[in-house]
C-alpha cells in the first residue's frame, strides 16, 4: 500500500512527465486553449498512458527480454503505442459515441505523444513489475492531466490579461510553463 | 575490430518485428470488423435529400444532426433551403404524408450566393468564422471574398460583418445549372381512371 502511494506521488508530482522531464510539450502549448478541450485531452492521454504501460510492458517482457532484443525497445513500442491508440478509438466509438465526440480529434494526436513513449521506455529501463509499470503509466497520465489542466485554466485567465505586447500569445504561454515548472521543483526530495 | 555478428540474431529481430506488426495489424483488422459503429442507414439516406446547406435553421447544427433527429421522428418541415421539394422527398422515403414548410424557421426563397463588396471589406474574418462550409477565403485585414461554387446561400454570414458588406444575390438558373425537375408521383398518376357511363 505504501508502495502505491510512493509510484503515485513520485510519478504525479516530483517526476511530472510535463513540467519535469519535459515530455509531451507538444499538446501541452498546443491543446491548452479552452479548458473544455483540455479535459478531453487529459482523459484520453491517461486513458492511452495506463493501457500502453501494459501492453508495453508485456512486449517487452515477454518477447524482447527473453530474445536479447533490448535495443528494439524503441521501434517496438512506437508500434505498440500507435496500435493501441487506433484500437482505443476504434473501442470507444464502438461502445460510447458520446465520449467519442468529446474525446474524438484528441485521440490519433496522442500517438505523435512523447510522454507516452517516455513512459514506455523508462517503465523498461527501470525494471519495474507489470503492477508498477501500469501503475507508473496511471500516474504520468494523472501528472499530465493536472500539469494540463491547471495550464489551461492559466490561459484562460491570461487571454483576458494586459499582457505587454512582445510577450503576447505563446511567448506568455512559455514563461507561464516556465514558471510552473519551477514550482514544480519545489517537489523534488518530497519521497 | 569488426566483429561478425551471427546472421542468426539479424533473423531474430527481423522476425519478432514483423511478428509484433503482424499480431497489431490483425488485432485491428479484427476490431474495425466488429467494433465498426453501425450508422443508421436510414439517417444517411435523409441527409442525402437534405440540401447541405448545413444553415442551421432547422435549429440543428447542421444537415447530418437535423436528418439524425427526423429518423428519431423529428417533423420534416424545418428546412427552408430544400422547401417543399426536400419535404416530399423525405416523406416519401420515410413513407409518410407531406407536410407543408414550418414558417417558424423560414421561408423558402430563391437560391442566392453570397459576394462581398470587396471595397468595403475591412478584414475582420469574422464571416470566415460564421461559415458552415468554409466558402469565404481571406486573411486578418486583408479583403475576404467568397468561393462562389462552395456558397451554400445559408445566410449566416450576414450577421456577423460589421460593415454589412455581404449581398445575396438569387442564382439566375441559366443553361449550366437549370435542370428538368423530376416528375412528382403523385395519387393522380397512380389512380385507376374513373369509368365513365358508356364504357361496359
Amino acid at each position: 500500500m505504501e508502495e502505491f502511494a510512493v509510484i503515485l506521488i513520485s510519478s504525479i508530482l516530483i517526476n511530472n512527465y510535463v513540467l519535469v522531464q519535459f515530455l509531451g510539450l507538444c499538446p501541452f502549448m498546443g491543446v491548452s486553449n479552452k479548458l473544455d478541450s483540455a479535459i478531453g485531452m487529459s482523459a484520453a492521454t491517461t486513458f492511452v498512458l495506463t493501457l500502453t504501460a501494459m501492453v508495453s510492458y508485456v512486449v517487452n517482457a515477454l518477447i524482447l527480454v527473453p530474445l536479447g532484443l533490448d535495443y528494439l525497445r524503441t521501434i517496438a513500442f512506437i508500434l505498440v503505442i500507435a496500435a493501441v491508440v487506433q484500437f482505443t478509438k476504434m473501442f470507444i466509438e464502438k461502445t460510447s459515441p458520446l465520449l467519442y465526440r468529446v474525446l474524438g480529434v484528441f485521440l490519433p494526436l496522442i500517438t505523435t505523444n512523447c510522454a507516452v513513449l517516455g513512459v514506455a521506455l523508462q517503465n523498461a529501463n527501470k525494471d519495474l513489475n507489470f503492477f508498477q509499470s501500469s501503475l507508473y503509466g496511471f500516474g504520468a497520465g494523472a501528472g499530465f492531466s493536472l500539469v494540463l489542466v491547471l495550464f489551461s485554466a492559466l490561459r484562460e485567465r491570461l487571454a483576458t490579461a494586459d499582457v505587454p505586447q512582445p510577450f503576447q500569445g505563446a511567448a506568455i504561454g512559455m514563461i507561464t510553463a516556465g514558471l510552473m515548472s519551477l514550482a514544480f521543483m519545489g517537489f523534488s526530495g518530497l519521497v | 575490430m569488426i566483429e561478425v555478428l551471427d546472421a542468426k540474431i539479424f533473423l531474430i529481430a527481423v522476425t519478432v518485428l514483423v511478428g509484433l506488426g503482424v499480431f497489431f495489424g490483425a488485432l485491428l483488422g479484427f476490431a474495425a470488423e466488429y467494433f465498426t459503429s453501425e450508422q443508421d442507414p436510414v439517417v444517411e439516406q435523409i441527409d442525402q435529400l437534405l440540401p447541405q446547406t448545413q444553415c442551421g435553421q432547422c435549429g440543428f447544427p447542421g444537415c447530418q444532426p437535423y436528418a439524425q433527429s427526423i429518423a428519431e421522428g423529428d417533423a420534416i418541415n424545418k428546412c427552408p433551403p430544400g422547401g417543399q421539394t426536400t419535404i416530399n422527398a423525405i416523406a416519401k422515403l420515410l413513407d409518410i404524408t407531406a407536410i407543408p414548410l414550418d414558417q417558424e424557421h423560414g421561408e423558402e426563397s430563391a437560391r442566392t450566393i453570397a459576394t462581398i463588396r470587396e471595397d468595403e471589406c475591412i478584414g475582420c474574418t469574422k464571416c470566415i468564422k460564421a461559415c458552415p462550409v468554409d466558402a469565404i477565403v481571406g486573411a486578418a485585414k486583408l479583403m475576404h471574398t467568397v468561393i462562389a461554387d462552395e456558397c451554400t446561400g445559408c445566410d449566416l454570414c450576414i450577421d456577423p460583418c460589421p460593415v454589412d458588406c455581404i449581398d445575396m444575390i438569387p442564382v439566375k438558373a441559366d443553361i449550366t445549372e437549370w435542370y428538368w425537375p423530376a416528375p412528382e408521383r403523385t395519387a393522380e398518376i397512380l389512380a385507376v381512371p374513373q369509368l365513365s357511363g358508356n364504357q361496359t
